[in-house]
């Protein structure tokens, strides 16, 4: 798929928490077909401190809208930057980047695990796989009940199983820890989060021979293919998360 | 209409706006934003005769106004760039150069006739000076007497335009140009990336998998800048700039201290589109100061200086 470099416009800038927002951007022109899993390259205006495009996931995708959100976590000052957005003003991107999740087999029982931010793409893979056919699950963890995003849209495309490192709310630890692992055998796993946490899952699905897809945040420069910086180690060597990823098989990895 | 082509050695370029080696990948990864074929030449990424995974990560830290990089020269060697990429991007309309790297002296000198043998290939960039590979590299291009035998050994086995790139990482880089230029090199390019190292604070760690790497961006604009000018004015060759040039002001500062053409580099990261806008912003500017060519305003700093 063609890679487009497009101005969009903020139609909102909605904050949930101390931690997590949502910007919804519009483009001039429509926007191709996009894939879960899929990210953007986005530019921090007037930054020249943090000046490297921030990669962030597509969270959801409106066609008739023609809009795009992002589900962005201030983790420093280009991410801060962000933040502060206001309708109305434009924002650079570099989309759309990477390859995607990929459709579980037919009538498979899937459960989409998400960690802090990574909780972002499972929304539009979520809503994909539902549109599809599938029934999937959720399985969601955060640090404490603060940081915890609205889960709504979420709760309507599956079951949410919740857990918060402290036990603030639902099961206590991380989400490798949640009892619906022991008491359910899911086929199909689709997992985004911090290396532990995906690395945590993967030992787990390998345990109970569960088909995994992990999307990996690796730090990168460019987000196509040429910096090189983000690579991972895999069965075919070292390759770019940006176009071999972000979403691995965690057969194909040594990580 | 003001004229942007110019000359380094025998080799025409239609403007002075080339893209670094490691910056650009093969040039099919920008073909989605721009037309390649309207740029002055595409340096490819750096190859060596052997394929090299290159460093673990993490590869890459992001610093104030700059980024630090430790790659280590991935690449799949030199065999495969010839069987599966030189057929690919040996169509594009513009110079096509090849920057080569090596361990040892043997594996510079075999690469050179190697890629000499490449018909669309007019040019390579001989690097003596990645900072991120634990043989040779860098070690080439900060020892005087291995700056001289490389490009002498090289120079005798390869007849097209030979541009050497230059290590900023010395206590006079005047005296490695000059060597450069002795040797028979048609040109030398600089800078390559400074060394850095950056450290995390909240793991206690260093940022990057080497602890050390290549500092990139618009950080080192004024030290290549620097360096650019004191080459410039030493030696008679061409002198190509390279380091933080970001904008089209970044370009002209480079062309007014008397750099004959510039590499974009890092910015292309940012804006995959910013080395034809720049070729644009050149021809602008030279339009707007009443110049006609771009050589007009070649080390005119140093004219309007006395």
């Amino acid at each position: 798929m063609a890679k487009r470099i497009d101005d969009f416009i903020i139609r909102e800038n909605r904050k949930i928490n101390s931690d997590f927002f949502v910007l919804e951007l519009s483009g001039n022109n429509y926007l191709p077909l996009l894939k879960p899993g899929q990210f953007v390259q986005v530019k921090i205006e007037d930054s020249p401190e943090t000046f490297l495009r921030r990669p962030l996931s597509i969270h959801d995708v409106d066609y008739e809208k023609n809009t795009i959100s992002l589900l962005v976590q201030i983790a420093g000052k280009g991410t801060t930057k962000l933040s502060k957005l206001n309708p109305g003003e434009m924002l650079n991107i570099i989309y759309p980047l990477g390859n995607s999740f990929s459709l579980p087999a037919e009538n498979s029982d899937i459960l989409l695990i998400g960690g802090g931010c990574g909780v972002a793409p499972l929304l539009f893979l979520g809503k994909y796989l539902k549109s599809n056919g599938y029934n999937p699950s959720i399985l969601i963890g955060f640090r404490n009940s603060d940081r915890i995003i609205e889960y709504d849209e979420y709760a309507a495309i599956g079951n949410v199983y919740l857990t918060t490192e402290d036990g603030s709310k639902g099961e206590k630890g991380f989400v490798t820890d949640h009892s619906i692992l022991r008491d359910h055998r899911f086929d199909h796993v689709s997992c985004c989060g911090p290396a532990s946490m995906m690395k945590a899952v993967a030992g787990y699905c390998f345990e109970n021979d569960i088909k995994c897809e992990v999307s990996l945040e690796n730090l990168m420069a460019c987000g196509f293919g040429v910096c090189l910086c983000c690579v991972v180690s895999t069965v075919k060597g070292n390759v770019c998360t940006c176009t071999d990823g972000p979403v691995f098989n965690i057969k194909d990895l040594k990580w | 209409m003001v004229n942007l082509g110019i000359s380094i050695g025998n080799l025409k370029f239609k403007n002075p706006v080339i893209t670094a080696s490691g910056t650009f990948g093969y040039g099919s990864e920008f073909d989605d934003f721009i037309n390649v074929a309207s740029l002055g030449g595409i340096i490819l990424k750096g190859t060596t005769m052997e394929p090299r995974e290159g460093n673990p990560y993490p590869r890459m830290a992001e610093t104030p106004s700059g980024m630090l990089n430790a790659v280590g020269l991935q690449n799949k060697g030199i065999d495969y760039f010839e069987k599966n990429i030189y057929p690919g991007i040996s169509g594009y309309e513009t110079n096509v150069i090849v920057n080569i790297n090596g361990s040892y002296l043997e594996d510079y000198i075999a690469l050179a006739e190697r890629v000499n043998k490449l018909e669309k290939i007019p040019a390579i960039e001989l690097n003596i000076s990645c900072p991120n590979v634990k043989m040779g590299g860098m070690a080439f291009g900060t020892n005087p007497d291995s700056a001289r035998e490389v490009t002498k050994e090289v120079r005798k086995v390869y007849s097209k335009l030979l541009i050497v790139k230059l290590s900023p990482n010395v206590t006079n880089i005047v005296d490695f140009a000059r060597i450069a230029e002795e040797e028979g090199a048609d040109s030398v390019s600089l800078i390559n990336t400074l060394l850095g190292m950056s450290v995390n604070v909240n793991t206690m760690k260093p940022s990057l998998s080497t602890i050390t790497g290549g500092l990139s961006g618009p950080a080192v604009k004024p030290v290549a800048l620097r360096m650019v000018w004191q080459v410039a004015k030493a030696v008679r060759i061409p002198v190509i700039g390279v380091g933080g040039i970001m904008n089209t002001n970044d370009a002209i500062e480079f062309f007014l201290a008397g750099a004959s053409a510039i590499e974009v580099g890092t910015a292309s990261f940012i804006d995959p589109q910013i080395s034809v806008k720049i070729i644009d912003g050149i021809s602008n500017y030279l339009t707007e100061k009443g110049f006609s060519d771009i050589k007009e305003i070649i080390g005119l700093i140093n004219r309007n200086s006395d």
